[in-house]
């Protein structure tokens, strides 16, 4: 089936002013009958305001394995928050 | 997490499992590649995600619980729908024809979900063909009159929600979030049922008469749902351990008589059951527990329309080839006229 009738993910932006989010998948053959198909199954309620499908096979994702090494580059950079640094009493609007 | 299914009210319920999912994924992680990631997740009420390493028997727990979940709503869209046509006015025709849709939708977000575990679409559906998987035993059961549809609504409904509301809480992330969605569609399912059935109570004679034979065909059935007594359910302990499961089905099928007694007498039907009475002692009511027998006997294949059920079905499925073929077909020419342009 997933040959012919390929699995995507669909992304729906709730309202105008928000972003995509991810709200599941489904099967079908091609993009716009998957768009089709995602506002039938995923906003029959107008959930949404605009639509995304992406081929779920067109996904690379980051492993929750490698998560350690993948994100650790940023763990020993503290100085990259505001919070790091102190400010002198007196200092205002800053 | 509140201490007793249904104490609130339904969507009450899911805003507060999802306020509490949203809190949960603001915490700190275990640590990923330690032995103990899985279990530290499970007992920090976190969720386990798709490529989360799991127990094998987990995976395997949840394939088959989602998939049987998933095929019930495909195949409990069959006993109501045989009234869209019959339907009384435009209006209850409208209603009974969007719920139908969300039966369908909701099984294709619980198939969606399933496939996230690493299982193929195609292999589930060949499987609730060939009968390894099982459907739930209530839509193995006919509707014989339009009082059935809003039976249907009001307890089978109602029954499901007890059900799974607490499945929105369900350890595992994609079958947590599906269960969200579908219960917040839910309850409009089971008050249009209700509100069908306090019109016919006040009806005429023949109508009021309708609605009780209806209930008094139900009830027993739905009670039924919540699965064998605790001490003959299989699957339970691990699945409670595992938080998957959050009640027995004991407790749940008490719950659901205890909610619903209360709704029979606003209604004006009787529920049929001579033995059913309030217990100080317990703080609940007492009742008389359905025929096990008789669900062990339809979950096999033997019940009144188990037959039917799957036949109709693979005839959708072999009557309806053509379209996904010509959907294919459509695609693959679309395809070769774009390559051919660009």
């Amino acid at each position: 089936m997933t040959g012919i009738n390929p699995l995507w993910e669909v992304f729906v932006r709730p309202r105008r002013g928000l972003s995509h989010s991810h709200v599941g998948s489904l099967h079908a053959p091609d993009a716009d009958m998957a768009l089709r198909n995602a506002r039938d199954l995923y906003t029959r309620r107008e959930e949404g305001v605009s639509i995304w499908v992406v081929p779920a096979a067109d996904i690379t994702a980051s492993s929750p394995q490698e998560k350690d090494a993948f994100f650790d580059p940023a763990a020993d950079k503290i100085y990259r928050h505001p919070t790091f640094y102190e400010m002198p009493e007196g200092a205002e609007h800053i | 997490m509140p201490v007793e299914p249904g104490a609130q009210s339904l969507l009450d319920q899911v805003a507060e499992a999802e306020r509490d999912l949203v809190d949960a994924a603001a915490r700190d992680r275990p640590d990923a590649e330690s032995d103990a990631y899985f279990d530290a997740v499970i007992a920090a009420d976190q969720k386990i995600e798709p490529r989360d390493a799991m127990p094998d028997a987990y995976r395997k727990t949840l394939i088959r619980q989602i998939a049987q979940h998933a095929h019930s709503e495909i195949i409990g869209m069959q006993p109501e729908g045989n009234w869209i046509t019959r339907a009384p006015s435009l209006a209850r025709k409208a209603i009974l024809l969007a719920k139908v849709q969300d039966e369908a939708g909701h099984g294709l977000y619980l198939y969606a979900a399933a496939e996230t575990l690493g299982v193929d679409r195609a292999e589930l559906y060949e499987q609730l063909l060939s009968g390894r998987q099982k459907y739930s035993s209530i839509f193995n059961y006919p509707t014989v009159t339009w009082a059935d549809v809003g039976a249907i609504g009001w307890l089978v409904d109602g029954a499901a929600i007890v059900n799974q509301v607490p499945l929105c809480r369900c350890s595992y992330g994609p079958y947590a979030r599906a269960m969200i969605r579908v219960c917040k569609e839910e309850s409009f399912h089971q008050r249009q049922g209700f509100q069908s059935l306090y019109v016919l109570a006040r009806g005429t004679r023949k109508q009021r008469d309708m609605a009780q034979d209806a209930v008094n065909r139900w009830w027993y059935p739905s009670l039924a749902m919540f699965g064998p007594p605790d001490g003959d359910s299989t699957h339970s302990a691990q699945s409670m351990a595992w938080k998957i499961k959050r009640y027995s089905n004991d407790d749940l099928r008490q719950r659901f008589v205890d909610m619903t007694v209360q709704q029979a007498e606003v209604l004006g039907v009787n529920l049929p059951d001579p033995d059913l009475r309030w217990n100080e002692e317990r703080g609940h009511y007492d009742f008389t527990q359905p025929d096990y027998e008789e669900l062990m006997r339809v979950i096999k294949g033997d019940g009144p329309c188990n037959r039917e059920r799957m036949a109709n079905r693979r005839n959708a499925v072999e009557s309806g080839a053509w379209v996904a073929e010509a959907a294919s077909a459509y695609a693959a020419k679309h395809n070769n006229r774009q390559e051919a342009m660009a």
